[in-house]
């Protein structure tokens, strides 16, 4: 028997999304793509139509990109009534609205939350306002960098050593440009692949000419009199001259206007069920109100059913996907997100891809290739698993490992490959920080577990 | 090996439709029948060897007298050179597959291809203005056209000439070499083994002598092309003139053939889709998709003789023994129905195509950008250019090579040839 009110949701219902970047499009496009007629709002903080953010810290900074260019393609038409430039500012859930910060109030019968994260801003306010000092997350921050790099400041400073971070010095080194990186951790990128491999990033960040200091923080920015920023000091008592700054401390979640709906959202992000429903503060789950992309934290039963938040631009397509076809379907029709966390990153010449959740992993083989070399494939293990693979230039055989994590294949493996050297005789340490000392923050968040702690098998769709 | 599938696909009665053979041999994954080579023939499990670190390409990692049918055809490099990156694992592989590619493609040269396009439309232009003026073929003009003789052949040999940076007033011995050892790859059970065995080392020799002078030339002279690029590199990232020699043999006859299939097959499906040939001549754009679906419906290289596991693997509850021949069936992993919906069908449209049919991971097609536009080029230009093309034969004859499929000849007549 047909549904009535979810036919009536179909032909006629209000759906809207908050938050117009790439989750929000590909959620509004398969909404339209699996026969929703109804009415689409989508609304986001900022003036522009959905953009791109990868190409922010790699060709617009290198002027290969204008940022105004980074728009993304749409796959289809999703006649939709854009309220850009204006944030959502509360959520009615008993209501079922979504309050805007211009007082204008947009009804729902499905709610759509992607509104993602934002660069966490340097923490002394008079010191962030400097001219000269910036964050990466949004096209206007690429291109007013980009600008100010256009002309050729004498040394930026790069505070936090995470991909954003490291892509950003990358980019000034390509352009020529003198870059310092500081880093509370001893390496770059160890929040997300450990110290083995943020040992390796040091050498290529060293090697390409950047002036990198690990295990320091900077304890202060300080400005001219005409109020641009001239110097950074640092912990060990050094100081260091500077004509720009870009801070790049991770991110935080864009859940602020949810405080006090009732629903289950905070600093670590909008607690959702596989399905992407989204839990109320209560842990029951909702039925009307959806999360994807990276303000979301979802269980994976394909790590221990823990909480997991993912800045990846292709879990965000993924969850996006999902959460858009639960929104339409009959329970019996909705499917899980149970997406394989992956992402790249591209600097120094160097192609990094990842798969699995590395930062679980509490050993590593260099299975493939050399450190020393820079290619390489690295494994991580979990108690007696595969948890998660980070290749550096050796990407073709990341599919392979991606399929040994969903096996839950054991560690470390017990196969020669192609390609094995000496060093990759036996497993070390992966050498993670303390979770409980922040570091520039990891891509991957783990929170907690959820209620089951049961194995599931786990078979790719095929 | 045992009479049964294996010794059907290889016997050239089934040469021109062998695809019936390949869905019989997918009801069985991972086909062994107990004495030759472990065969794999689903797109799932074929896509998922081809990323798999186990395996290597490296004929040395085979068990002495691993039994495989295949294994004495050579692809015409091994008498006096080392093997070419084709036959390598990582780390070799990737070190010469690296430098080559430097002077090839993207990053370091990302203009290659494309600035061969001039070349490529003359070329193309060339071959067909020859075919409508007679000059080329047995005299009988438009009435009766061997498309693979007159055009197929030609094309990218020519290309490869160009790329490699083959002095023009040279091609024409080149042409003579390089059909030489295309015929090599094709055994004819017919002829004198010994003196076919003779004719193609002496063209082996004689193209190792002279590619190794026009290196040496080169070296002296550099220019902007490959050869150049290749034999002026210096320190780490770079070749030995033997490795050089070898790479040069491999790019000419891993480039030669495949393409003069895709081509050739190109045309014949095109021919057997009249509606479709009719959409290319007033839809430039479909060529790019319809090359695609021609790398899946009728891929050049119909299987990957070479891999070997380093280890027992289990594939689809088999366990392939450590040093065992493999076979990695392209043609019908392409045409697998749990990936590719009513795969049997020519459909240009289809969204949803990632082929196998150039192979994927480390050793996937190196030439791929380059044998894309020819075939594009190629099939878009014959489209427009024949008035009313017609198959004279059909099915048309086919080589003897189970490998490297493709028609010996493909006879056609056409009312006139278009400016």
């Amino acid at each position: 028997m047909p549904d009535t009110a979810l036919d009536a949701l179909r032909s006629s219902g209000r759906i809207v999304v908050v938050g117009a970047s790439l989750a929000g499009l590909r959620a509004a496009e398969t909404l339209r793509e699996k026969g929703f007629k109804g009415s689409l709002t989508m609304i986001g903080d900022e003036p522009y139509e959905p953009y791109d953010r990868p190409p922010l810290s790699k060709q617009v900074l290198l002027g290969k990109a204008s940022a105004a260019g980074t728009a993304l393609p749409r796959r289809r038409a999703i006649d939709a009534q854009w309220r850009l430039g204006v944030p959502a500012s509360g959520l009615d859930m008993a209501g079922r609205r979504v309050k805007l910060a211009d007082g204008d109030e947009v009804p729902y019968d499905r709610l759509l939350i992607a509104t993602g994260v934002r660069a966490r801003p340097w923490p002394n306010e008079a010191e962030a306002e400097l001219d000269g000092v910036f964050v990466l997350r949004t096209r206007d921050d690429g291109a007013a960098l980009a600008r100010r790099m256009d002309a050729g400041p004498r040394r930026v400073l790069v505070i936090g050593a995470g991909f954003t971070g490291s892509e950003i010095a990358s980019a000034c080194r390509e352009r020529g440009l003198e870059v310092t990186v500081a880093e509370r951790a001893d390496a770059p990128l160890v929040g997300a692949l450990g110290g083995v491999i943020g040992a390796v990033a040091a050498e290529l960040q060293r090697e390409n000419g950047v002036d990198l200091r690990t295990g320091i923080m900077v304890t202060g920015l300080e400005g001219d009199s005409t109020g641009r920023v001239r110097a950074a000091h640092f912990s060990d008592g050094t100081t260091l001259e500077c004509e720009v700054v870009v801070v790049s401390l991770g991110a935080q979640r864009n859940t602020e206007w949810l405080l006090g709906s009732g629903l289950g959202a905070g600093p670590r992000g909008i607690a959702c069920d596989a399905g992407c429903r989204a839990f109320d503060i209560t842990g029951i789950v909702t039925d009307d109100i959806y999360v994807a992309g990276d303000v979301a934290r979802s269980p994976h039963p394909l790590f221990g059913y823990q909480f997991l938040s993912l800045e990846h631009w292709g879990n965000a397509v993924a969850q996006a996907e999902t959460a858009a076809h639960n929104m339409l379907s009959e329970s019996t029709d909705r499917r899980p997100h149970i997406w394989t966390p992956a992402f790249w990153s591209t600097q120094f010449g160097v192609n990094i891809k990842s798969v699995g959740v590395p930062s679980m992993g509490t050993e590593i083989m260099i299975t493939q290739g050399s450190t020393a070399e820079r290619r390489f494939t690295g494994v991580y293990g979990y108690q007696g698993r595969i948890i998660g693979a980070v290749t550096f230039d050796n990407a073709r055989w990341l599919e392979f490992y991606r399929h040994q994590i969903e096996s839950t294949a054991p560690f470390p493996p017990p196969y020669p490959t192609v390609d094995r050297r000496a060093e990759g005789s036996r497993p070390v340490p992966a050498d993670f920080p303390d979770p409980s000392v922040p570091t520039h923050g990891p891509t991957v968040t783990l929170s907690g577990y959820s209620p089951a702690d049961r194995r599931l098998t786990f078979t790719p769709a095929r | 090996m045992k009479q049964g599938i294996l010794t059907d696909i290889l016997d050239h009665s089934h040469r021109a439709d062998p695809y019936p053979l390949y869905a019989e041999l997918r009801k069985t994954p991972v086909y062994h029948d107990g004495e030759g080579p472990y065969v794999v023939s689903t797109y799932h499990e074929i896509m998922a060897l081809l990323h798999d670190p186990r395996l290597s390409s490296d004929q040395r990692n085979r068990t002495a007298g691993a039994a495989d049918p295949l294994a004495e055809e050579d692809t015409g490099d091994s008498a006096t050179l080392p093997p070419g990156f084709l036959k390598l694992d990582p780390p070799e592989h990737d070190r010469l597959r690296r430098i080559t590619n430097r002077p090839f493609g993207p990053p370091h040269s990302p203009h290659r291809i494309e600035s061969m396009r001039g070349d490529l439309d003359e070329t193309v232009k060339n071959l067909i203005d020859d075919i409508a003026a007679g000059t080329s073929g047995n005299g009988e003009g438009t009435e009766r056209i061997d498309l693979v003789d007159q055009f197929s052949y030609p094309f990218p040999v020519t290309m490869i000439c160009r790329l490699l940076g083959v002095p023009r007033e040279d091609e024409a011995r080149f042409h003579v070499w390089a059909d030489t050892l295309a015929a090599s790859l094709d055994p004819d059970p017919t002829a004198d083994q010994a003196e076919r065995a003779k004719v193609t080392q002496d063209a082996r020799m004689e193209l190792g002598m002279y590619l190794a002078g026009l290196i040496e030339d080169r070296r002296k002279n550099p220019r902007d092309d490959m050869l150049s690029h290749l034999a002026a590199a210096t320190g780490e990232e770079s070749m030995s003139t033997m490795e050089l020699l070898s790479t040069a043999a491999l790019l000419l006859i891993a480039g030669h053939e495949t393409t003069v299939n895709l081509i050739t097959n190109g045309m014949l499906t095109l021919l057997r889709h009249p509606d479709v040939l009719q959409r290319l001549r007033s839809e430039p754009g479909l060529a790019v998709p319809l090359v695609e679906e021609l790398l899946r419906y009728e891929p050049p290289v119909q299987l990957l003789p070479q891999r070997t596991p380093l280890v027992d693997i289990e594939i689809r509850g088999v366990t392939v023994p450590k040093g065992a021949a493999m076979w990695l069936v392209l043609a019908a992993g392409n045409r697998d129905p749990q990936r590719f919906e009513n795969p049997d069908r020519f459909d240009p449209d289809r969204k949803d195509i990632q082929h196998l049919g150039l192979g994927s991971g480390i050793h996937s097609c190196f030439g791929a950008p380059l044998a894309r536009l020819e075939a594009q080029k190629a099939l878009s230009e014959l489209a427009r250019r024949l008035e009313n093309p017609r198959l004279l034969e059909d099915p048309p004859p086919y080589r003897q090579n189970a490998v490297l499929r493709g028609p010996r000849h493909l006879m056609i007549a056409c009312d006139g040839i278009r400016p």
